[in-house]
């Protein structure tokens, strides 16, 4: 079996599954779904400053949108 | 005392006892608490870092956030060795154990069928990374650098490059739908989960597919070497497998709707996985 596995879980895969698998109970604390949404855009927000501050060889920043016509301007 | 309830999942009954040094979040050990006839998975945590103020603010805290994640996980992964269970959301905090019991009740009906549907079951992550889609960035500027002699050449050279963008993203889709569909025809369900932000993930490529298959143990390793035998057939994709996983995605709250039914189309995917292949 030679398809990539990776020895430790990425924090990724985990919270895909842990913040938005998993039954939903309301227990006692209360953790809405809403919450959760924004911890996860929170984290976004998180890593992708961190990352500006060193940053990576093989993600230089570009638009994340699709066909955007930006630069006409700057022409 | 100021102990609350962490529940990481709900079992059948096992025979098995626990191992012993099975630590939860925070460090403390994972207990079993019966309850008409199924078994929550439990273990103390502070009230100081689980109560609701102190547990928002921890959950954007990604060190404590990873940690309590990677317990939780710990826990159900050793369940998954003596039975199937079905795994809680993170962060499920009950005050005591009446209030364990309390929701067990309430949910028992619930609770039996989905450990019933999911019985014998594992999940499995599959992920397709476009390298070039990722890649073509990387070659704009360069290009971008050589300073386009007029307006034309500028809006030749614009085209050019949308063009090839545009044809990456056409073969990326057509590469993970064909991939979907046939993964999809060896697991009994499957789940889209959004394409991960490779500022989070950290992995190189474009993460054009991120699916979940609920397989049963006895076809696991079937469907993993059917995986392994898509490894090569692309150039310029990357697919990648995870787990097998207690079946998060499939307990039946969030998974089924919505986002499945948009590929799910088996006919629709066998089409253009024709023209792929």
């Amino acid at each position: 079996m030679t398809v990539v596995e990776r020895r430790e879980i990425a924090l990724v895969d985990l919270l895909d599954r842990l913040l938005a698998g998993g039954v939903v109970i309301t227990g006692d604390i209360t953790l809405r779904i809403a919450d959760v949404d924004l911890v996860r855009i929170d984290l976004n927000a998180l890593i992708s400053s961190v990352n500006a501050a060193v940053p990576s060889p093989f993600e230089p920043a570009f638009p994340p949108a699709g066909p955007a016509e930006p630069s006409e301007e700057a022409m | 005392m100021t102990g609350l309830r962490y529940v990481y999942a709900v079992c059948r009954p096992f025979g098995t006892p626990l191992q012993a040094e099975l630590t939860g979040v925070a460090g403390a050990p994972a207990g079993l608490l019966h309850h008409h006839g199924l078994v929550a998975v439990v273990s103390t945590v502070p009230e100081a870092d689980f109560g609701e103020e102190a547990l928002k603010a921890h959950l954007e805290d990604l060190d404590w956030l990873a940690a309590t994640a990677r317990a939780h996980q710990g826990v159900v992964d050793a369940l998954t060795t003596v039975t199937t269970p079905l795994p809680l959301r993170l962060a499920t905090v009950f005050r005591d154990d009446s209030a364990v019991r309390v929701m067990i009740e309430a949910r028992e009906e619930h609770f039996r069928a989905l450990l019933d549907r999911l019985d014998g079951r594992v999940e499995w992550g599959v992920k397709v990374y476009a390298e070039e889609a990722a890649a073509e960035p990387v070659g704009a500027p360069p290009a971008a650098g050589a300073k386009p002699a007029s307006g034309r050449d500028y809006l030749r050279q614009r085209r050019a490059r949308g063009q090839a963008k545009e044809e990456t993203w056409q073969r990326a889709e057509r590469f993970a739908h064909a991939l979907h569909a046939r993964l999809s025809a060896h697991a009994e369900d499957v789940r889209l989960h959004a394409p991960q932000n490779s500022a989070l993930s950290q992995a190189s490529g474009l993460n054009v597919l991120n699916a979940a298959y609920l397989v049963p143990r006895a076809h696991s390793e079937e469907f993993v070497e059917l995986v392994d035998r898509t490894k090569d057939e692309e150039p310029g994709f990357r697919v990648e497998l995870t787990g097998p996983w207690a079946a998060y995605s499939f307990t039946g709250d969030t998974g089924g709707s919505g986002d499945t039914g948009q590929i799910q189309d088996g006919q629709g995917a066998a089409d253009v996985g024709e023209g792929v292949s």
